[in-house]
């Protein structure tokens, strides 16, 4: 028997764990003299009082889903997958292998092409973590730390080296040819003759992140791999005696893992930058956990997670350039999100589940 | 090269691979007690912005130390709490730590200087300066003797010669005291040390506690013997290569000073060659800079000696009822 009803256990613990965050960032911000409320309005305002806030918050929300439902997938397999900063960057180099060395004569076929390419190089920067988590024993945790690493090294070595366009001292690739160039989400309200979220970086590929989700969740739920996949995350000796191999589920789940983290870069390299920078991750391969911890590594959940953090990103944005508070407040609320949803789960958990047999008890007498 | 270039490299070697050693046996502690610690980075980081912070409005470099000290301690609390007493995920704990340092460091820095998150540059009694050892002067022109010891040995900061003291120091600690034997325990086997009467949940706090105080001492160095004064980010990634040197050193403290030292003379060779030519190929300097993470990916790979973390790393200890 359950201790708690599924609705405590999937909705109230994680909503009170997100105000237990809130709270503290608020007493933050009136550490630093500021007011939480006017930080809260300022915030609101800026990234969903009007189209182009929407734009940008739905812009960063993409970027959120890729690298959310990437550390989801792996956390069914209960491998802790904190390399999707590495496996994104890398992704990113996929997508300009494809953008710049073919061809292209419509979006559409480079956006396959450049969505294959980035899911390749991000699988394949995960497979060898997790060839030795399965065969080795290495846990994963800290050698894909060091390939996030190892990526930003590579990826430094190939803008230098390889991809800079001649007499330019900028690390950066040269900018994708004309039919590479994802219409914006703008473009498309304007086809319809609607006025939406004019010179915002939001594009096609947001729709591919949406599918995204469906994809997950149908291979989580709905697939024999994913069965296998939760199977090896719940119990390994169990899933041995079903006949699953965890050699071969493990490495599978990290390239679906890598795979998708490698493909936010369609988004942010191939829809917004239209060229490869150094550092073009910014960070959203670690805000990945934040999500995935909060959705519950539920493709819904990292939905609703990503909005949350897109609109963060966007609304931190909008307080540096409003207020006197820095942007890096987000990083405190994302730090004190993982804090409370993920590694003090339990204290909120263990009163609400005490709380919950207590009524029980009475409810019998 | 001659031994001049040499002795330069070798004393930035030093110098560099000092605050990698003390995070190393921050972790060394923290890990050994069976508490995974991936938040090294981020108690270094706030140690390093709070004894820059305080070193500047006091002048004094022992005020910021030990403000440096209880920045870390204060990350450390918040790890205890979340992986001893309410048994969560470490990982995910360090993960939010490294965050949370990331942030305030900039926050607060920005609230009390206003300079974009910088500390003010440190300057006399707010910095740790060199200290001469006896005889420096009077042995330098002795050939190669006279300016290894001038220059490599001595002239260095306090903390670097504390750095190297904690190795031996941890050493005796945890191999020759019954505290060591207990806190060797209570990461391979907690249950045996709580059969004996050992309360799990204080050796812990204790290691971490220890762990605090070194990390305290490494971002300390960092910003007030290293540099002079915190810059937005300065831990650059050392927490991480310190835990790589873990690793690499398989959880011992002599292994913990040899790998240090490789790492940091790596970091020295990188800076002062950007790209080396070995006639033929050229090795850029990034890949200098991937290296150590190379390094501890095939020591991690278990290709050349196998390294195997303390057994109850990771796992919350649950008495049994």
């Amino acid at each position: 028997m359950d201790k708690m009803p599924k609705w405590a256990d999937v909705i109230l613990t994680p909503l009170i764990s997100l105000v237990l965050a809130f709270a503290i960032s608020a007493l933050v911000i009136l550490a630093i003299g500021e007011s939480p409320w006017e930080a809260l309005k300022t915030m609101v305002t800026g990234a969903l009082g009007s189209s182009y806030g929407w734009g940008f918050t739905l812009y960063y929300t993409t970027n959120f889903i890729f690298t959310g439902l990437a550390v989801a997938v792996a956390y069914h397999a209960s491998l802790f997958n904190i390399g999707g900063e590495g496996q994104a960057g890398l992704g990113g180099l996929g997508v300009a292998i494809m953008c710049l060395f073919i061809p292209w004569t419509h979006w559409s076929l480079a956006l396959i092409a450049a969505s294959l390419g980035a899911a390749a190089f991000g699988a394949a920067w995960a497979f060898i973590p997790a060839v030795l988590q399965a065969k080795r024993g290495s846990h994963i945790v800290i050698t894909t730390i060091m390939f996030n690493f190892i990526a930003a090294a590579l990826l430094n070595w190939a803008l230098v080296n390889w991809l800079r366009p001649v007499g330019s001292m900028d690390p950066a690739s040269a900018n994708f040819p004309e039919a590479t160039h994802l219409p914006k989400i703008t473009d498309m309200f304007a086809a319809l003759g609607i006025e939406w979220g004019t010179h915002t970086p939001v594009n096609v590929t947001f729709f591919v992140a949406l599918l995204a989700c469906v994809a997950v969740w149908a291979l989580i739920w709905r697939s024999k791999l994913g069965y296998e996949i939760r199977a090896l995350g719940r119990s390994e000796t169990a899933a041995r005696y079903a006949g699953i191999s965890p050699v071969r589920v493990t490495v599978i789940a990290m390239l679906i893992s890598g795979g998708l983290a490698g493909m936010m870069a369609t988004n942010n390299v191939m829809g917004e930058a239209e060229r490869l920078v150094l550092n073009n991750v910014e960070g959203a391969g670690f805000i990945g956990i934040a999500v995935a911890l909060m959705g519950r590594n539920h493709p819904v959940g990292v939905l609703l997670a990503a909005l949350l953090f897109g609109f963060l990103y966007q609304g931190g944005g909008e307080l540096a350039l409003w207020t006197s508070i820095p942007r890096e407040l987000i990083i405190v609320i994302q730090a004190l999100v993982i804090l409370f949803t993920g590694a003090l789960d339990n204290m909120v958990r263990a009163p609400l589940e005490a709380f919950f047999v207590a009524r029980r008890k009475r409810g019998d007498a | 090269m001659d031994i001049n270039t040499i002795i330069q490299i070798l004393d930035s070697a030093v110098r560099l691979m000092t605050p990698l050693l003390l995070a190393c046996l921050a972790g060394l502690y923290s890990e050994r007690s069976g508490v995974f610690d991936i938040g090294l980075e981020g108690k270094m980081l706030m140690a390093a912005f709070s004894a820059a912070a305080v070193a500047a409005l006091t002048g004094s470099v022992w005020l910021g130390l030990l403000a440096g000290i209880a920045g870390s301690l204060m990350l450390s609390l918040v790890h205890g709490l979340a992986s001893i007493t309410f048994r969560g995920n470490q990982l995910i704990s360090g993960v939010a730590i490294n965050f949370l340092a990331s942030g305030l460091t900039v926050l607060l820095g920005q609230k009390i200087f206003a300079l974009g998150g910088r500390t003010p540059s440190l300057t006399g009694g707010g910095r740790f300066g060199a200290i001469r050892l006896p005889f420096a002067e009077t042995l330098e022109p002795v050939p190669v003797i006279g300016p290894i010891y001038a220059d490599l040995i001595s002239g260095h900061s306090i903390l670097v010669y504390v750095a190297f003291l904690c190795v031996p120091l941890t050493w005796w600690l945890l191999f020759r005291t019954r505290f060591g034997l207990r806190l060797r325990a209570v990461g391979e086997n907690p249950a045996s040390v709580d059969t004996a009467g050992v309360s799990v949940t204080r050796l812990r706090y204790v290691a971490i506690g220890i762990c605090g105080v070194l990390c305290g001492l490494a971002g300390a160095y960092l910003a007030t013997g290293l540099g002079a004064g915190f810059v937005k980010e300065m831990t650059a990634g050392r927490g991480f290569i310190a835990l790589a040197a873990l690793i690499f050193a398989k959880w011992r403290p002599w292994g913990a000073l040899f790998a240090t030292f490789l790492f940091g003379l790596l970091e020295a060779i990188a800076g002062r060659f950007p790209s080396i030519d070995l006639g033929i190929i050229t090795v850029p300097s990034m890949f200098m800079n991937a290296l150590p993470y190379i390094l501890t990916v095939i020591i991690l790979a278990g290709f050349v000696g196998r390294a195997i973390p303390p057994r109850a790393g990771g796992e919350p200890y649950v008495k049994e009822r």
